[in-house]
């Protein structure tokens, strides 16, 4: 026999807690939602007028108080390529090695250990670092190379622990099938493993790309803020989201700041969109 | 003992004082079978019997468990397949192993069967199809996706996963092909084709059929080991274990009074 107990406070309406969470649910997806279209809207609308096809190929006048911010779309570009061409084959591979290769020892924990700190430093340390270590020690000078170095050691961590979660999450049976059936660790990894982690190593690899894209500390240290057109990968650039920063810090011309800030948000809406169809297309074709 | 020494050479995996630890866990003691040309043996038993523990040994799977050790050897055609000079992936090819769920790789039908053979490095694209039928033919499966073989395995249903997961270990043409529970999540019909598919089978190869259901031992083997705890109980012709077992503990088994 259970005894008869005394209820306390009275008993919520199981119906009316369902009723209070939901609307409460909503309104947080809601606020983050608004929040996240205010900011595109309100940049979009300052921004839009002034895109014209002159705005984005021609080069910038008066230290970009008129004319285009071209030089700046092709050194972020170039600066971002060179990041991902050096993080990526890092990051990745040493995940496949922390997964699929070693057996968890003190060097993998080392290892990831050393990576999290990593990703906890803020950016304007590792500016300084770029700084001192690539333009000065390594005479490499505000460049191209100096920012693409110094942001690949920045994403690192992000590119290298997303693909380590997609690793992990890829079912153990997978492995197992592929080695019974006589596959080497490297033929299980590059025709099993890797093609089902691919989605979230993407996905890492984008949420890079947006770092990189909008980074403003960490490359002003390090490629500098020349308005010149970067011709190799040796010469000193600008970026967009430091140009956008000078420009509106500088107060030389806000609707050109904004202008900026509107083809960095497009650009990263795209990037984002590309990969998404990718992964759509790709996951299609296994399920 | 008499019937083991007669068949001697004809020997096609040999299990000697086989003790197998997963740390300080003895997961099979002292475990010594033997498995004849084209028979399928059944090793029926309760959970944790150590079942699973000698496929994964005699496939090597366990090669990737750090605590893994064993003591006795395993003898494939005589040699020891634990030599350092033995080719572990080779080995693999020869020991087929069809796992007890379904495990279809995410990729189509096609490649799914053909995976034993593209790692093993064949491209001629005849031979791959040729094989694939083959096998799918073996497993009792072609009829079903003849016309849909580029179609992502996952969309298969449980039973043809299973079916399917068979043919792939047929098509890399393995001397061995052992299977742990096969027809553990299916239902009867499902079973009933791939029962069909092993007597049909063993006349091109040697079979271990793994199996906690009796029933399924009775029915689909020559020959019938029975684990317990680690322990080879004992080991005979089928129909005999089953009509006069000669330990009591494999009589209750049998009977369903445990397990």
């Amino acid at each position: 026999m259970i005894p008869d107990q005394p209820s306390r406070r009275p008993r919520l309406n199981p119906e009316k807690v369902h009723v209070a969470a939901v609307v409460a649910l909503w309104t947080t997806a809601g606020v983050t939602l608004a929040v996240l279209a205010a900011i595109i809207v309100f940049i979009l609308v300052h921004g839009l007028p002034m895109l014209t096809p002159e705005f984005l190929l021609a080069q910038p006048e008066s230290m970009g108080r008129a004319g285009g911010i071209f030089p700046t779309i092709v050194g972020t570009l170039a600066l971002t390529a060179v990041a991902l061409a050096i993080a990526t084959p890092l990051g990745v591979g040493t995940a496949i090695y922390l997964n699929e290769y070693s057996r968890g020892g003190r060097a993998a924990a080392a290892i990831r250990f050393g990576v999290d700190c990593l990703a906890g430093v803020p950016s304007i340390i590792f500016g300084l670092f770029g700084f001192i270590f690539f333009v000065i020690y390594l005479k490499m000078g505000w460049s191209v190379l100096s920012g693409g170095l110094t942001l690949a050691v920045m994403v690192l961590p992000t590119i290298m622990r997303t693909a380590e979660e997609a690793l992990r999450a890829v079912p153990a049976s997978y492995r197992q099938v592929s080695f019974a059936t006589g596959a080497t660790t490297w033929q299980t990894v590059t025709r099993v493993v890797l093609p089902v982690a691919l989605p979230g190593t993407v996905t890492g690899i984008v949420l890079s790309i947006g770092r990189c894209v909008g980074e403003t500390a960490a490359v002003i240290f390090t490629a500098g803020t020349a308005l010149r057109l970067p011709l190799s990968i040796f010469s000193p650039t600008r970026t967009m989201a430091v140009h956008f920063y000078i420009l509106a810090r500088e107060g030389l011309s806000m609707p050109h700041a904004y202008g900026t800030a509107a083809v960095l948000v497009i650009t990263i809406l795209l990037v984002n969109t590309i990969a998404n169809a990718i992964m759509l297309r790709f996951r299609a074709g296994v399920t | 003992m008499e019937l083991h020494d007669r068949r001697e050479e004809k020997c096609k995996l040999r299990v000697e004082n086989l003790s197998v630890f997963y740390g300080a866990v003895q997961a099979i003691k002292s475990l010594s079978l033997r498995v004849y040309p084209n028979e399928i043996l059944g090793i029926t038993g309760p959970s944790s019997g150590g079942k699973t523990s000698l496929l994964h040994t005699i496939n090597r799977l366990n090669d990737r468990i750090p605590t893994y050790r064993h003591e006795g050897r395993v003898l494939l055609d005589g040699d020891d397949i634990y030599h350092p000079d033995v080719d572990v992936n080779q080995l693999r090819r020869r020991i087929g192993i069809v796992f007890d769920l379904p495990t279809p790789l995410p990729k189509t039908i096609f490649e799914n069967v053909v995976f034993g053979l593209r790692v093993a490095g064949v491209r001629n694209r005849t031979v791959l199809q040729e094989r694939t039928e083959q096998a799918l033919r073996d497993a009792i499966l072609w009829d079903e996706v003849k016309d849909r073989l580029n179609q992502p395995a996952l969309r298969l249903s449980g039973g043809q996963q299973q079916r399917l997961s068979i043919a792939r270990a047929l098509a890399a043409q393995p001397e061995i092909v052992m299977l742990d529970e096969p027809c553990s999540g299916l239902d009867p019909i499902s079973t009933l084709k791939i029962e069909q598919a092993l007597w049909d089978l063993k006349e091109r190869y040697t079979i271990v059929l793994v199996s906690q259901n009796v029933q399924q031992t009775s029915r689909a083997t020559d020959r019938a080991a029975f684990l317990l705890m680690g322990e080879l109980v004992e080991c005979g012709p089928t129909a005999e274990m089953f009509t006069n077992p000669r330990d009591s503990r494999t009589a209750d088994f049998l009977e369903g009074r445990f397990g």
